[in-house]
C-alpha cells in the first residue's frame, strides 16, 4: 500500500511540478529518499565516538551494533558498548516506531539484569554525546512534516534545502533544516532548532560511500552544539550488509548474549 | 567439587590465549562512624578486590565460554576475605533454544527496593548488605524461545550457603553465626537438586514474568544457641513480576508465595518510577521512585520489610563522566525504623571509576531484624580500575 502511495506521489511530482506546494514537494523528497534506502535488509556496524568539551578535551566511546530493517515500521537494533571499560558489555535494544512510542531495553552485565526503559528520553544525550537518541534512531517518513525551501549548492553539489518538523512525542526540536543531495537523496548537513526556535546544533556528514551498489552511508558525522561549545564526531569504522539477521537476533535473549 | 574440577579441566583444555580479557580491580575503604557493638569490630576497613573476565566465542557467536573469578582481601574480616567463581559457563545458542551449562548468575524481577522474585543465586552478603551481590550458582539451563514468550528451565545441582561477616566484620548480627555447621531439611544437604522454571514475555508496553522454584531456600532460618546455626529448609516459591512502561512512568510489581515445611506466606513489592527528562533545559534526568514493601507474616517476617515504604530520587547527569546518584529511604510504617542510603558514581578518564556509598540506620526498633545494625552507619568509597 505504501508502494502505491509512493508511485502516485511521484507521478504527481513529475506532472504538476508548478502546482505543487512547498509542503508537497518536501514530502515527495522525503518519500523518494525513503524509497531509495529501502531493502538494505540488515547491517553490522562498528562505531567510534569522539566527545569534545568546550576546552577541546577528548573522550572516546567505542560500540558495535547491528540493525534489522522492518518493512512498514521502524528498525530493530542492538548497540553494545566496548569502551569505556566500566560499561563494556552494556547493551541497548530498541524497536523504533514511526509515531507510537519506541520499545527499549537495557542490559546491565554486572547485575545480569535486563531493564525495560522509557523511550520518552528522545531528546536526551546518547552516551553523553551531542547526539540525542532521536538523532540516531531510524528515520521514518511519518516522523516529520516537510517543507521544501529552495534549490541550492553545497560544496559544489546540487542540493534541496528543506525543513522538517517532528511529529512524534518528546522531540527536543521544533524544526530541522536539511541540505539533501539531489543525486544520493542523503543529507550533507542538518541544523537542529530547539523548543524556543533557536539554532541548537549543526550536523554535517562526510565521506559518503555506496554499499550494495545502492545504499549511501557516511563514514564520518560531526555534530556541534552551539549552546555549549561541545562537539561529537562519529566515525563509522565499518558497515557490513547481508548478515542474514532475523527478528530472533533482536530480542531480550539475544540482548543478554550480545558482547 | 568434582563438578567444579571438571569445568576447570574443560576450561584449561581450551586455548586460553584465544579469548579476550576484561574486568576490574578495586580498592575500597569503609568508615563506621559509631562505636561498634562488639569489641572485636573496628571503625575503619580497607580491602581490595579483583574480578577479571575471560570470554571466548566461536561458531559465529553461537557458542561461547565465559570465566569470571572473583577475589577479595579484607583488612580485618576473615569471612569477607573470600573468593568465588562468579561465572564459568558454556553457552550454545540456536534459533529457538539456548543451552547454558556451568556456574552463573541469573537476575529476575523489576522492582528496585528489594528483589523478591529473584531466587536462583545465593546472596554474597559479606560483599554488601544490600543483597545485590550474588554467589555463582552451578546449573543446567535450557531456554525455549517461542512466539508465546521465553520458557527457561533450570536444574540446580549444588547449593551455595550464604556468606556472613566474621567476628571482626561489620555490619553483622550480634551473635556469631556458625557457618561451618549449617543444617538442612533435606538429607542430601547441599547436594539436593533444585529445580526452577520461568516464563517471560513482552507484550507491547507490558513485560511479564511467571516463575516457580522448588528446592533449598536461599534464605536461612537460624537455630538459636550460644552461636546461631543457619538452617536451610526446602521450599516451593511461585513468583510473578510485571512492569508497564507508559511514557515516563514505569509501573512495577513483584509478588511471591512461599511454602515451607510449616509456614506459607505472601510478600509483595509494588510501585512506580517517574522520570523528568532534561530538567531545567539541561541534559540531566531526575527520577522519582516509590515502592511499598509488604510481607503477610508482619512482625514475624524474617526480613525487615513487612510494611515499609521506599522513596528514592535518582539523578543521571548524562555527561561524559556518567555521573549518577541514587538517594533512597526505606521507612517502616509500624515503627520509626529507617534506612537511608546513598549511592553515587563517576568515571575519571577512560578507565577509572569512583563509587560512593552511604547507609544510615535510624531509630531501629528492638524487634526489627536490623537491630544488630543499629550502630553500623557506614560510608564507603571505592576506586576501581577497569581493563
Amino acid at each position: 500500500m505504501k508502494g502505491l502511495i509512493l508511485i502516485l506521489g511521484l507521478s504527481f511530482a513529475f506532472t504538476t511540478v508548478n502546482a505543487q506546494t512547498a509542503e508537497e514537494k518536501g514530502l515527495a523528497i522525503a518519500v523518494e529518499a525513503d524509497k531509495r534506502d529501502q531493502g538494505w535488509g540488515d547491517q553490522k556496524t562498528q562505531l567510534k565516538m569522539i566527545l569534545r568539551n568546550r576546552h577541546g578535551e577528548k573522550s572516546i566511546r567505542e560500540t558495535h551494533g547491528k540493525a534489522l530493517e522492518v518493512k512498514g515500521d521502524g528498525d530493530k537494533s542492538i548497540i553494545v558498548f566496548d569502551t569505556p571499560r566500566d560499561v563494556k558489555g552494556t547493551a541497548f535494544l530498541s524497536y523504533t516506531h514511526a509515531l507510537k512510542s519506541d520499545e527499549q531495553w537495557l542490559y546491565l552485565p554486572a547485575l545480569k539484569r535486563v531493564k525495560r526503559i522509557s523511550s520518552s528520553n528522545k531528546s536526551g544525550p546518547f552516551m553523553g554525546s551531542e547526539f540525542a537518541y532521536e538523532d540516531i534512531s531510524s528515520q521514518e517518513v511519518e516522523k516529520y512534516k516537510y517543507k521544501f525551501i529552495k534549490d541550492d549548492k553545497y560544496n559544489e553539489r546540487d542540493v534541496f534545502v528543506m525543513e522538517r518538523y517532528p511529529q512524534y512525542k518528546h522531540s527536543g526540536y521544533t524544526k530541522q533544516i536539511a541540505w539533501v543531495d539531489k543525486e544520493m537523496y542523503q543529507p550533507w548537513k542538518i541544523e537542529f532548532y530547539d523548543r524556543k526556535g533557536s539554532l541548537l546544533k549543526t550536523l554535517t556528514q562526510h565521506d559518503y560511500k555506496q554499499y550494495l551498489g545502492k545504499y549511501w552511508r557516511p563514514a564520518r558525522m560531526e555534530m556541534v552544539n552551539h549552546l555549549t561549545g561541545k562537539s561529537t564526531t562519529l566515525l563509522w569504522l565499518s558497515y557490513k550488509f547481508k548478515n542474514s539477521f532475523k527478528a530472533r537476533d533482536f530480542d531480550r535473549n539475544s540482548l543478554k548474549r550480545a558482547r | 567439587m568434582k563438578y567444579l574440577a571438571s569445568f576447570l579441566a574443560l576450561f584449561f583444555s581450551l586455548n586460553v590465549s584465544a579469548g579476550e580479557w576484561s574486568g576490574n580491580i578495586a580498592a575500597e575503604y569503609r568508615y563506621f562512624s559509631d562505636a561498634p557493638l562488639s569489641a572485636t569490630q573496628h571503625d575503619n576497613y580497607t580491602s581490595i578486590s579483583i574480578q577479571p573476565e575471560w570470554f571466548h566465542e566461536w561458531d559465529g557467536g553461537k557458542q561461547s565460554l565465559t570465566f569470571t573469578p572473583f577475589l577479595r582481601q579484607d583488612q580485618h574480616d576473615d569471612e569477607r576475605s573470600h573468593s568465588d567463581i562468579r561465572e564459568l559457563t558454556w553457552l550454545k545458542a540456536a534459533d529457538d533454544w539456548e543451552l547454558r551449562i556451568g556456574i552463573r548468575k541469573i537476575f529476575w524481577g523489576v522492582t528496585e527496593s528489594q528483589h523478591l522474585v529473584d531466587i536462583i543465586n545465593q546472596t554474597d552478603l559479606v560483599e554488601n548488605t544490600d543483597g545485590e551481590d550474588k554467589l555463582g550458582q552451578p546449573m543446567v539451563n535450557v531456554a525455549l524461545i517461542r512466539d508465546w514468550g521465553t520458557l527457561d528451565l533450570f536444574v540446580l545441582p549444588y547449593f551455595r550457603e550464604r556468606t556472613f561477616a566474621g567476628v571482626e566484620g561489620r555490619p553483622r548480627i550480634t551473635i556469631p553465626i556458625d557457618t561451618d555447621n549449617a543444617l538442612y531439611q533435606s538429607d542430601k544437604e547441599n547436594q539436593h537438586i533444585d529445580y526452577a522454571l520461568r516464563w517471560q514475555h513482552s507484550l507491547g508496553d507490558w513485560d511479564i514474568g511467571l516463575s516457580h522454584f522448588y528446592g533449598t531456600s536461599r534464605d536461612p532460618l537460624f537455630v538459636p544457641g550460644p552461636v546461631l546455626t543457619p538452617y536451610y529448609e526446602l521450599i516451593h516459591q511461585t513468583g510473578i513480576d510485571v512492569q508497564a512502561t507508559l511514557d515516563a512512568w514505569l509501573w512495577k510489581m513483584e509478588v511471591i508465595r512461599r511454602r515451607g515445611a510449616d509456614n506459607t506466606y505472601l510478600a509483595a513489592t509494588g510501585g512506580f518510577e517517574y522520570t523528568f527528562y532534561g530538567v531545567m533545559e539541561s541534559s540531566a534526568d531526575i527520577g522519582l521512585v516509590m515502592e511499598y514493601l509488604y510481607d503477610d507474616r508482619g512482625a514475624m517476617a524474617s526480613t525487615p520489610f513487612e510494611d515499609d515504604l521506599m522513596l528514592g530520587v535518582r539523578l543521571a547527569m548524562n555527561d561524559e563522566a556518567s555521573t549518577e546518584a541514587l538517594v533512597g529511604i526505606i521507612d517502616d510504617q509500624d515503627s520509626d525504623s529507617q534506612i537511608l542510603s546513598i549511592e553515587a558514581s563517576r568515571r575519571f578518564g577512560n578507565n577509572w571509576k569512583l563509587n560512593l556509598e552511604g547507609r544510615w540506620f535510624n531509630h531501629i526498633a528492638v524487634n526489627d531484624p536490623l537491630y544488630s545494625f543499629r550502630n553500623d552507619d557506614v560510608v564507603q568509597l571505592e576506586l576501581a580500575y577497569y581493563f
